[in-house]
């Protein structure tokens, strides 16, 4: 937000007094037709979005809900307290704690891999950077279940990862760390490496220089970089789907398998799974919007202005 | 100069330790490379070795009995494998539509128009926000709302709100448009996944589309203004050139994002119905309800790929020939 606003300030400080550049003494009519022209395609589309979150909510709590308006019959028992005898026989439970074991391991481990080679790539420019950069791009760029298909074949033939949770955190780490080392580069080259050198010079050992001066400095970028990954992983269905066996539910392949009705599961479960889902991500997201901007979940970090 | 850290890992020959070691580091290679491993081999294992094992496999004929996608249909040439699965891909016909190869276009017709409007609505958009106002904050963060409920989630509620006996329907017969049984997802499943695409990308071009706009530097459409261009020449001759590039960009991933459809396509074609033919639900097809058929499936896999990266490439082509002077800054 800092960054963002920062960036029109030199206007403020020129423009004439009412502020943005598109604003005049009295706004022509087309001024007006514009803006009108803009909130009210907002306005539609954050509409649709909330009707569509409602629809969603109320489904979840109705037995019956066809031909009317809202539901001839409410029910809690029939929804959300039968939730347990739910799809392929796991718990809800098992697939809200296989959700969070993938996303978490998903998170941990991309940034370990990640933020290392992130590091180099930033500070060292060596023959074959290039190369090793579009190597990084690449699961990023191509569809998941192009890349998945060959990784479940080879994790099939390879045997004890085959079907199993494991398998679901490799295939899902692939796109993650490309994107931990695409979104980290920026970040660390922002970082001046004279600090680093400074502290050396000081007498500090690389361990102290690494804990003292370069994770303070990384631990915005770890925390976006951390919820980039994990916005990301916990709604990735063909990465989960495809590696996983029957057993290893997440909550996207339950609302999937659900929804395809091999498992008679009624529309309201069906809405229950969809808005367990919904809250799990919304009380993982709510606190992490402290910590990034949401522009940032599809551009580059910017660091704060700390240095 | 440097620690008495643990011994150098074994790199290069020990004679002229101390020179050749310097002149690699001249080059950039010293020990900090030693952070790039574990990243690297990670990918080059997982992602790089499975693609290469999984053409191969593409180029084989799946053992007999599994052979073709449908059990029983006859391969299109039994005397050349290394081709069968891709001729099998372009040629097979089922009721005189030839499914496979059909499925590129789809998936293309449903993929650039969507990130063109995605794209396209994100400009006038992000060009009226651009400035600093009251709420703008809360503003995007609510337009990124439906970026994180996922596309799972967006499927199901599309299917609830426009399907039959929801919302939509109820205001249609309100307004004796349509019967309360109108079902979006049955009339035209292609538009309802169109729409799942609008409703989770449209966030994503505009919040990109967002950051370059802000990119770019306020100061030269002052100078414009001050120069007497009105708005619509400073948005054309200022804004829009700068824009150009990161508009390519924007309608690459937009593209990136949309081609690879997949779980909504099956989910808003409905039990029973036509799924929206796009290439995803074809290797869905292939390994789930069909024989399980890994090298076709790695075959329509290669040929997904080869088809977006073909499209990537002449949109950034025609980008590096019509823009040839700095970008606004920020990388895609």
């Amino acid at each position: 937000m800092a960054s963002a606003s920062s960036v029109r300030t030199p206007v403020a400080a020129t423009a004439p007094p009412s502020g943005t550049v598109g604003r005049r003494p009295g706004p022509g009519v087309t001024t007006i037709i514009g803006r009108a022209a803009f909130w009210i395609t907002i306005a539609f589309f954050l509409l649709n979005v909330l009707v569509l979150i409602l629809a969603v909510v109320v489904q979840s709590f109705s037995y019956h809900w066809y031909g009317s308006f809202l539901p001839s019959q409410w029910t809690i028992s029939r929804t959300w307290g039968s939730l347990n005898q739910l799809l392929l026989g796991t718990s809800l439970f098992q697939v809200v704690i296989n959700t969070l074991e993938v996303v978490l391991s998903v998170i941990l481990l991309s940034l370990l891999l990640g933020v290392p080679a992130a590091y180099a790539l930033a500070r060292r420019k060596f023959p074959g950077r290039g190369i090793v950069y579009l190597l990084f791009l690449f699961p990023v760029m191509l569809p998941p279940i192009a890349y998945v298909i060959p990784l479940v074949t080879v994790l099939d033939r390879l045997g004890p990862l085959s079907q199993t949770l494991g398998a679901v955190i490799i295939a899902n780490l692939v796109p993650s760390v490309a994107f931990v080392v695409l979104v980290m580069v920026p970040f660390v080259e922002q970082i001046d490496p004279n600090l680093e050198a400074a502290a050396r010079m000081l007498g500090a050992r690389p361990l102290s220089v690494f804990r003292r001066v370069l994770v303070p400095l990384l631990i915005p970028g770890l925390l976006a970089a951390g919820v980039l990954v994990l916005v990301r992983t916990i709604a990735q269905f063909e990465l989960t789907f495809f590696p996983a066996g029957p057993q290893n539910n997440t909550l996207v392949v339950a609302i999937f398998s659900a929804q395809q009705g091999t498992h008679g599961a009624s529309f309201s479960i069906i809405a229950c799974v969809a808005v367990i889902y919904m809250l799990t991500t919304l009380v993982v997201l709510i606190p992490a919007f402290r910590f990034i901007d949401p522009t940032q979940l599809v551009t580059q970090l910017k660091e704060r202005p700390t240095k | 100069m440097s620690v008495a850290a643990p011994a150098a890992p074994g790199r290069g020959p020990v004679e002229p330790r101390g020179t050749l070691r310097h002149r690699l580091a001249e080059r950039g290679i010293d020990r900090q490379l030693w952070f790039l491993v574990p990243g690297l081999v990670f990918l080059l294992a997982l992602f790089v070795f499975p693609f290469i094992n999984g053409l191969i496999s593409a180029f084989t004929l799946a053992p007999a009995g599994l052979a073709g996608p449908i059990p029983g249909t006859p391969l299109a040439d039994q005397g050349n494998y290394f081709w069968s699965n891709f001729t099998e891909f372009f040629t097979y016909t089922a009721g005189g539509n030839a499914v496979y190869r059909d499925s590129i276009f789809t998936t293309l017709l449903l993929a650039i128009p969507v990130s063109l409007f995605n794209t396209l609505l994100a400009v006038p958009l992000a060009y009226r926000m651009r400035g600093a106002f009251r709420h703008k904050r809360l503003l995007t963060m609510l337009l990124a709302v439906p970026l994180t409920l996922g596309p799972l989630f967006i499927a199901y509620g599309i299917i609830t709100y426009l399907g039959g006996g929801g919302w939509l329907s109820h205001v249609l017969a309100a307004l004796h448009i349509a019967p309360i049984s109108w079902d979006l997802t049955r009339i035209n499943s292609t538009l309802a996944v169109a729409i799942s695409l609008v409703l989770s990308g449209f966030p994503y071009a505009f919040l990109l589309v967002l950051s370059y706009i802000s990119g770019i530097d306020p100061n030269l459409e002052q100078a414009a203004a001050t120069l007497g261009a009105s708005g619509w020449q400073r948005f054309w001759h200022i804004t829009a050139p700068l824009l150009a590039p990161g508009l390519a960009i924007t309608f690459c991933l937009a593209f990136v994002f949309s081609f690879s459809v997949f779980p909504s396509a099956i989910m808003l074609g409905g039990v029973g119905f036509l799924h929206t033919n796009v290439i995803a639900v074809q290797i869905y097809d292939t390994i789930v309800t069909g024989n399980g058929d890994f090298h076709f499936a790695n075959a329509i896999s290669m040929i997904m790929a080869a088809v977006e990266l073909l499209v990537i490439g002449l949109v950034l082509m025609a980008r590096s020939w019509m823009y040839r002077g700095t970008t606004t800054g920020g990388k895609g």
